[in-house]
């Protein structure tokens, strides 16, 4: 007989045609290619009517600051001639203190326009809040559900911060224990009460993304007359990256070079009881940036609007003990105290920076806010806790989940760059491993996946051989 | 969190209840994560008097009832800023020495070049 769990998992696609508020299947092309722009604009919202629906809702309009101590504090150890100027999009201004009300702000809307009673989201991080501040306004209920303790009930204490905000929000936040069940939990709950799915890979929350890149395109037009020529940005699930690079390119700054950041968490498991609780970043991390650029229609919709591999030019990574560092240097030189994702490009632009000319401009595009739990200080207490040594010294040093190396001098921060190749050959790899056995990739599949992945069809025909040959 | 080990119908608690027993677990999770059962915490006003691990039927803040065992009452939140690590409190004063060393120093070179005696 089958378990609940096989129950419950083999109605996902009907319980989930109701709960998306779209439909997929029209923009399928076969077992690999999809109608990527097609899914896109279907929901028909132009970025103006995105921007007035979110200045409605109290979203976005965030400052943009430039960073002139850090700045300098980057200068002083550069070549003479080096040292970009940094800028940061200052996100935590929003209502629920993150990006992520952007994202919330849509599902929301769409939810109320389409008369659904409430919203469902699986998230343990800033997500929940934004949707349940959203949802507070527009009069939806929402019911949060989180990955929040290990087998012994003990939380991450940025997460057991995250339940307390959906619940000042008026949430409903159902806190698990560790592993993907979380995914049929969610079902069980749509399948139950009728609400809307709030995936955090939708179209409409990705779309309402593009206003920050479009925001600051401009804002960075207003203040030196160009846009930017990096902007790095925090990446997990791809919607930071996908979103606004496409607003970038939407407010006409093609040329700007987009660097993702992650924290290097190589190592720890994330489905496993026992690593949970040995990082001390739950979003920002390879743990999540890797897998889902690599094949992001792991995510639960159909097909994953984040797509961060289209859009991204490098993608760096960062010792957690690097961003703990700079975390304290925003808030002590540019009286910035921010939460610890934001941080993680942060500390990625003061080494990027570095390298760049002084006329380059730098924007980390976002910030996020900070308090108890989420807070460095309590970061560095809980790892500590849980058998994690923290100790000053070179961050090259770090070991996820083991040492925690925070930097003795700003010199010795330094971005690591992820062999894109790498994740263009692994996504080819997983795309193929998909389509049913023996499936021969059509042309169109050969442009779909060059699209994909931000490279040529010549460049995706040698990736197939080169798997084929084993 | 109170001490107290009994609710009273309308008292904001917490229940705690298993989702999923070992065996019902999804495949493939790594040794450690299916050697435990999936938990699950769930908040709402209390449906009837319960002592703490007693069976009870909870409304939650959308209106769902979820019954479980009594886990908590008046559940709060406890987490805190921590205390300053020994290897952050030294950042700020360093760095904004360095700052203000840096900034000196390219103030002496701008000065010189404009200085009288160096344009003489
Ligand atoms: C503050 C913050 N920054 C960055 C990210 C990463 O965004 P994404 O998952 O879209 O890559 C998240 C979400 O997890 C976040 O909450």
């Amino acid at each position: 007989m089958a378990t609940r769990y096989e129950q419950i998992m083999a109605r996902k696609g009907e319980i989930m045609v109701r709960a998306l508020g779209m439909d997929y299947a029209e923009f399928e092309r076969g077992p690999i290619a999809f109608d990527y722009e097609g899914m896109m604009a279907a929901h028909g919202y132009s970025l103006a009517d995105i921007r007035g629906i979110q200045r409605a809702a109290g979203v976005g309009g965030t400052p943009l600051l430039e960073l002139r101590n850090l700045t300098d504090l980057v200068r002083s150890y550069a070549e003479p001639g080096f040292g970009a100027r940094i800028f940061v999009k200052d996100e935590a201004a929003n209502m629920a203190g993150s990006f992520k009300d952007r994202r919330a702000s849509m599902s929301i809307h769409v939810a109320a326009k389409k008369g659904y009673a409430g919203v469902i989201a699986a998230t343990s991080g800033n997500y929940g809040a934004a949707v349940a501040s959203q949802a507070a306004r527009a009069g939806l209920k929402c019911i949060i559900c989180q990955e929040t303790f290990d087998s012994r009930h003990i939380g991450q204490p940025e997460i057991v911060e995250k339940s307390r905000l959906c619940e000042a929000f008026g949430a409903e936040v159902v806190q698990m224990t560790v592993g993907p069940e979380l995914f049929f939990h969610m079902l069980e709950l749509l399948d139950e009460t009728g609400f809307l799915s709030a995936s955090l890979y939708s179209p409409f929350g990705v779309s309402g993304i593009e206003t920050l890149g479009a925001e600051l395109a401009e804002e960075m037009r207003a203040l030196t007359g160009a846009p930017p020529t990096h902007v790095v940005v925090t990446h997990a699930g791809g919607g930071n990256t996908t979103g606004t690079a496409r607003g970038l390119k939407r407010a006409g700054a093609t040329s700007t070079e987009i660097v993702s950041a992650s924290v290097d968490l190589s190592g720890l498991h994330m489905a496993s009881d026992t690593d949970f609780n040995r990082k001390s970043f739950t979003t920002g991390h390879t743990g999540f940036g890797v897998p889902f650029a690599t094949w992001p229609d792991r995510a639960d919709v159909p097909r994953n609007a984040a797509r961060s591999l289209r859009y991204m030019d490098r993608y760096l990574t960062v010792t957690q003990g690097e961003v703990f560092y700079v975390t304290e240097a925003l808030a002590k030189l540019e009286g910035l105290e921010r939460g610890p994702s934001g941080n993680t490009a942060m500390a990625a632009a003061m080494s990027l920076a570095r390298d760049l000319p002084a006329d380059a401009t730098v924007v980390v595009q976002e910030t996020e806010y900070t308090g108890a739990g989420k807070h460095h200080w309590s970061q560095l207490a809980f790892a500590r806790e849980q058998g994690v040594e923290v100790r000053a010294g070179d961050p090259a040093d770090n070991v996820p989940g083991t040492a925690i190396v925070i930097p003795e001098r700003p010199e010795q921060i330094r971005a690591v760059d992820f062999d894109l190749g790498r994740m263009h050959r692994s996504y080819v790899r997983n795309a193929l491993s998909r389509a049913p056995e023996g499936y021969v990739p059509t042309p169109e599949d050969i442009v779909f996946l060059a699209e994909d992945t931000n490279t040529s069809p010549a460049t995706i025909e040698e990736i197939i051989a080169e798997l084929r040959a084993g | 969190m109170t001490d107290a080990v009994r609710c009273s119908p309308g008292d904001w608690v917490e229940v705690e209840r298993v989702l999923l027993e070992v065996a019902e677990r999804a495949v493939g999770l790594p040794a450690d994560t299916a050697a435990q059962p999936l938990r699950v915490w769930v908040k709402g006003y209390a449906r009837s008097e319960a002592m703490i691990g007693d069976t009870i039927e909870v409304e939650t803040m959308t209106g769902r009832v979820v019954s479980g065992h009594l886990s908590a009452i008046s559940p709060g939140y406890t987490h805190t800023f921590g205390t300053p690590p020994a290897e952050i409190v030294h950042i700020g004063r360093d760095l904004r020495a360095r700052v203000a060393a840096y900034r000196a120093a390219a103030a002496a070179v701008a000065g010189g070049m404009a200085s009288p005696e160096a344009g003489e």
